[in-house]
């Protein structure tokens, strides 16, 4: 299942979604908002999604790893909105009946999601500024850091 | 003929506005959109070299041709995750 939400990520309903008695094995992932980037403070996140497209992907990425993989379940949910710190901003449970299968999707199915899935992330950073993130650009601040006191 | 290009993250930052509308040659390309993109909105140059073009919700190469009512998309180096 996927699911794209502005309310907080229940890890443990994550989980439940994809237990089965014919799983050996549950691998969860949770992507979660780090306050420091290359010694920058971050306070909050927002995140974005072209919300039809995302849904797409997300189905497709999904269904591809079942392809792959002999799995059991899958759940994918990537939140949007405003995220405080520490809060997750992604959950991926796989399971499956040996570890190996899980572990291998599971993975896939990140680091896939941050290249194709149309989803972005804004920094609102402790020196005043916020800019959206796009990997290999240099931002342009929607505002620019506070000036410091003399 | 006139199309609305959806923008996103930095793209709608830019240009101040969710959508713009773009003027382009019937049987246009993608390659065609993205030159016409940048020529009526200048602001977006940059990122438009940069980006991604997304027809009816589907990543799409600069040869692939816009039809005319399809959902049309600028879709920023993504950041999810």
């Amino acid at each position: 299942m996927i699911e794209l939400t502005e309310r907080p990520i229940d890890s443990q309903e994550v989980l439940s979604r994809v237990s089965s008695t014919q799983a050996g094995a549950v691998v969860l992932f949770l992507g979660t908002t780090r306050e420091f980037t290359r010694g920058r403070q971050t306070l909050s996140l927002n995140y974005e999604c072209y919300a039809e497209m995302a849904e797409k992907k997300l189905a497709e990425l999904d269904a591809t790893a079942h392809e792959r993989w002999p799995l059991v379940a899958t759940a994918i949910v990537h939140r949007v909105g405003h995220l405080g710190l520490g809060e997750a901003s992604v959950a991926i449970a796989v399971s499956s009946a040996h570890r190996e299968d899980a572990f291998e999707a599971g993975k896939w199915l990140i680091d896939t999601l941050k290249e194709v899935v149309p989803i972005w992330k804004q920094e609102n950073w402790a020196d005043g500024a916020t800019e959206w993130v796009h990997p290999g650009i240099e931002p342009s601040p929607t505002k620019p850091p506070n000036e410091k006191a003399e | 003929m006139n199309v609305e290009v959806k923008l996103f993250a930095v793209a709608k930052q830019l240009s101040g506005t969710e959508s713009i509308s773009v003027e382009l040659p019937a049987d246009a390309t993608v390659e065609e959109l993205r030159e016409a993109i940048s020529e009526q909105h200048a602001e977006l140059r940059d990122i438009t070299a940069r980006a991604m073009i997304a027809i009816n919700a589907e990543y799409v190469n600069n040869k692939a041709s816009v039809p005319a009512d399809s959902e049309i998309a600028l879709i920023p180096p993504v950041s999810g995750g």
